[in-house]
């Protein structure tokens, strides 16, 4: 009995002295994970994940202090790509944290537009253009649709736009077979 | 001389139909009311508009500046004014819009000034930027910019130029025409590629069902004589898809392309016959690319090839071809490659070689689509020796990193594989869908990438502006500091002339005061007056003593 | 010589660990969705396996027979393993991030895999030398390995395939994984030729 207690204690210290000294001595700064989740991740940085930009929410995904379903622009496809990623199962998008909208672009209300700068200090990618008491107008080519220019505008001259598809950005649809009724169209 | 000539895996052997669209010569069309000229008509960017409704343009008049090197001019096909600069329904699968020029001719066909250009003694950058401003592309139906074309491989030396009258579609005789009833132009064409790209030799590679074409064009090669030189027409077997670039290289060079290498790498460059003529109207006679030739064929009384103007509707086409009461349907292309247009008012453009009408008789609907069996038939077919089954298995389950990993973006869409398929599966739907999506994801990646590079730059703007925000005010924490003490040592400087005044003032007054004797004494005693000044001396002791400076006090 | 190329083959194909053996279950089902993973996991098991059926053979022979402690060979094996395992993911993150990349999560679920229990357990039932129990822990992973990768390419496959909603993911997971077993069953036929 005590030298089984001893085998047991000599094996526990053993192990937990070479494990002890592999933690400190092979320790690593760092981490991959939070550059590849980054990659995944819209860019948007619109904040709706509940973390002040996309790379904060990568950051708490890789410490699993986050949902992989937090993310309204990355959609179902982004959550697809993150439970990829993560080796997690998929699920729909938290309610909570917002709603799939089609891809859209702020626009700006020229004529009601008093130049206030707002707006350009809360955008987050720099894609509004203007100067106090000047008329702003944002680059939608840079837009990412985060929508953080809405609430501070002061005249609400701000709106969402969604993208239209230009015959660049057309996509050839999914194959799907109609079904036909046998014996002509007349029935 | 008889040429050893090669095989490409794969191919059908599908009804061709050519033979009805061949009985007449190539027919002129009637202006129509109006020309909506698309600007995109190229691969690449697109062309930035150069006029305005109202204004009034001549025929060859450029009306889109090419938009960066990747892009081909567009012209007006012909004189009248502009009605409208608008977006309007695009000869696309998508119905979408894009913008045009629409134009309302006024009959007159008033060229604008055109000479020939003499390309011989001009640099190269210096031809491909007019082959760009004449707005010359592809017209095989890539519509990829020719510009870009006209230059070697940095590694290799041209060899063998390949013009491409194969034309291996059903339905599809343009080409064929073009060589019967044009062949100098062509020629002279081929003898322009051939000058500007060096070429050793040129082989113009045309099917064997068009005998007409092929005796034709020998017949003006002899007639040409040392402009022709070098100048080969190579009968080719008849096998559908021998018309596509990398199948007619291998037939005619031998050599095989690899994945990811161009056809420059082995000094090998390919060229549409109908591209030759055009630049060839364009380099001696400085005529832009502005009409081309369109087979009007199908379900149609009267089959025939017309020299049409870019930007006639294609039901203005289809007219004098008498189209039958049960055609439903008008396809760009042919019936292999075609594409289906959202309607019949679309505008005939670079890209369109063929206008194809349907109905159900001719093009039946497809039968069901049944299960792949992995019978190997589309890969025994696929001339770009491709797995179209593994292909259509990953397009299928949107696997598209797979689907690229069994070279998704080598299929040139030709639809060997659905034509010889068993299940009768659209594969090339599949294969489409697929390349669209995986373009909107590079797309979507891209767009990402930069929001992310901008935020970033945004965050350390931010940061330095805090900084020099930061080190702008220690400074002038630091000037204000130093200015109060400045200010300090300048009232102490300042404080002595205002003491010695009022020390002087004061002076003054005692002085005035002690000149003053009271008058209220004259009156007294002696003795009295003995002791008031007894006492005016002890008061002046005292007031002596207060005015001495303090460490002089007793 | 041959009996150590019987214990090899055995080990791989004959009686292989997940099909036959039916360890090892629980990775062989949840890392084989992807192909790239599977082979990570493979490596990382093979690598860990090896090692932990010389360490634990040392350990019984050494320490545990001399004090005839032999009933506490479950509990020492896995205390043993786990600490393989974790010095290794440790040591492999510092010295080769590449290889840490690619094994990655899969390094600390090997703790958990019963094969890499069950494996130095059998060795010693067998009563095989150390070089014996090298082969067999090494032969056994390979077996692992086969399996798990030829388990993933079909999964991979799966994906895209038409499976009716109700059989979709474990279940027809587990049918598949079902008659590769019978397939695998074959190769008891390799006896004949001993």
């Amino acid at each position: 009995m005590i030298s089984a207690i001893l085998v047991m204690a000599l094996g526990a210290i053993v192990l937990g002295a070479a494990l002890g000294y592999a933690s400190i001595r092979f320790k690593v700064e760092g981490d991959p994970l939070v550059e590849k989740i980054d990659a995944v991740l819209p860019q948007t940085q619109c904040g709706q994940c509940g973390f002040p930009g996309c790379k904060p929410y990568a950051t708490a995904i890789a410490k699993g202090e986050a949902d992989i379903n937090q993310c309204p622009p990355g959609g179902e496809e982004g959550i697809r790509k993150l439970a990829e990623l993560l080796g997690r199962e998929v699920k729909p998008l938290s309610e909570e944290h917002g709603v799939e909208k089609p891809k859209s672009a702020a626009v700006i209300d020229e004529n009601l537009c008093i130049g206030c700068t707002l707006c350009i200090q809360a955008c987050p990618v720099d894609a509004i253009v203007g100067a106090a008491k000047q008329m702003h107008t944002v680059v939608e080519r840079l837009c990412t649709g985060c929508e953080l220019c809405l609430p501070p505008c002061p005249v609400n001259c701000i709106a969402m736009v969604p993208i239209a598809e230009s015959v660049d950005t057309w996509k050839w649809r999914y194959p799907v077979f109609r079904m036909m009724p046998k014996e002509g169209k007349a029935a | 001389m008889l040429r050893a000539l090669f095989k490409f895996n794969g191919g059908v052997k599908p009804q061709t139909h050519k033979l009805d669209s061949v009985r007449e010569s190539i027919g002129q069309i009637p202006l129509p009311a109006e020309l909506v000229i698309p600007l995109h008509q190229s691969i690449g960017g697109t062309p930035r508009p150069l006029v305005k409704a109202g204004e009034k343009v001549f025929k060859g008049q450029m009306i889109g500046a090419a938009d960066g090197n990747v892009s081909a001019a567009v012209h007006a096909s012909t004189s009248g004014t502009v009605k409208a600069v608008e977006m309007r329904t695009m000869a696309h699968s998508s119905g979408l819009g894009t913008l045009c020029v629409v134009i309302e001719p006024d009959g007159e066909e008033a060229w604008i000034e055109t000479r020939p250009v003499a390309w011989r003694s001009l640099p190269a950058g210096e031809v491909r930027d007019i082959l760009r401003d004449a707005g010359i592309v592809g017209l095989g139906g890539a519509v990829f910019p020719s510009h870009l074309k006209v230059q070697g491989s940095r590694s290799t030396k041209f060899k063998t130029l390949i013009i491409n009258g194969a034309e291996c579609e059903p339905f599809i005789t343009c080409d064929d025409m073009q060589m019967r009833e044009r062949p100098a132009g062509v020629l002279r064409g081929a003898a322009i590629l051939r000058d500007l790209l060096q070429a050793e030799e040129v082989l113009i590679g045309i099917e064997d069902n068009k005998p007409e074409a092929i005796a034709s064009m020998r017949a003006a090669v002899a007639n040409l004589g040392d402009t022709a030189r070098d100048i080969q027409i190579v009968p080719i077997p008849t096998r559908y898809p021998a018309g596509g670039a990398k199948q007619l290289i291998r037939v005619l060079t031998g050599i095989e392309v690899p994945h990811g290498r161009r056809s420059t790498d082995y000094g090998v460059q390919c060229f549409n016959s109908g591209t030759a003529y055009a630049i060839h109207e364009a380099l001696e006679f400085g005529r832009p690319l502005i009409s081309r030739i369109v087979t009007v064929a199908g379900n149609v009384e009267a089959p025939r090839n017309y020299e049409i103007l870019f930007g006639t509707p294609m039901r203005h086409a289809i007219a004098p071809t008498r189209a039958k009461p049960d055609s439903d349907r008008v396809i760009m292309g042919g019936p292999m490659m075609g594409f289906a247009m959202p309607n019949p008012d679309v505008p005939v453009i670079k890209a369109t070689n063929c206008i194809l009408v349907g109905s159900p008789a001719l093009f039946p609907p497809p039968e069901p689509e049944m299960p792949c069996i992995r019978c190997g038939e589309c890969a025994k077919a696929c001339p770009a020796d491709l797995q179209p089954f593994e292909l259509y298995w990953f397009s299928r389950a949107k696997q598209f990193g797979k689907a690229q990993e069994y070279a998704l973006f080598d299929c040139i869409e030709c639809g060997c594989c659905a034509y010889v398929c068993p299940s009768h599966i659209p594969l090339v739907d599949y294969y489409r869908f697929a390349k669209s999506e995986i373009w909107d994801r590079e797309r979507e990646k891209a767009a990402a990438d930069a929001a992310r590079e901008r935020y970033e730059f945004r965050l350390a703007r931010e940061e330095r502006e805090k900084q020099e925000k930061a080190a702008k005010l220690a400074a002038k924490a630091a000037e204000t500091r130093a200015k109060l003490a400045a200010e300090a040592a300048a009232t102490a400087a300042e404080d002595d002339p205002k003491k010695a005044l009022i020390a002087a003032a004061l002076a003054r007054a005692q002085a005035q005061k002690a000149e003053i004797q009271p008058d209220n004494i004259e009156q007294l005693t002696p003795a009295q007056q003995a002791e008031v000044a007894e006492i005016e001396a002890r008061r002046a002791q005292i007031r002596e003593i207060a005015h001495t400076p303090p460490e002089n006090k007793p | 010589m041959t009996s150590y190329l019987f214990i090899l083959l055995g080990a791989v194909l004959v009686n292989n660990v997940v099909l036959v053996r039916i360890l090892g279950l629980c990775p062989f089902m949840g890392v084989s969705k992807k192909l790239e993973t599977a082979i990570g996991m493979g490596a990382a098991t093979t690598f860990v396996l090896t090692l932990g059926c010389g360490t634990s053979y040392v350990l019984d022979v050494w320490l545990l027979q001399p004090f005839d402690l032999a009933y506490l060979r479950t509990l020492s094996f896995i205390v043993t393993i786990a600490a393989i395992v974790q010095f290794t993911e440790l040591v492999v993150q510092k010295t080769s991030p590449g290889l840490h990349q690619m094994l990655g999560i899969y390094l600390p679920l090997i703790t958990t895999n019963c094969a890499v229990l069950g494996i130095p357990l059998l060795n010693i039932n067998l009563k095989h030398n150390f070089i014996e129990s090298l082969l067999f822990g090494f032969g056994s992973s390979v077996g692992f390995t086969l399996a798990l990768v030829l388990f993933a390419g079909l999964r991979e496959r799966l994906d895209g395939a038409d499976i009716p909603t109700y059989f979709k993911g474990t279940a027809i997971a587990f049918v598949t994984s079902g008659l590769m077993s019978l397939a695998f069953m074959g190769f008891a036929g390799l006896d004949k030729f001993k």
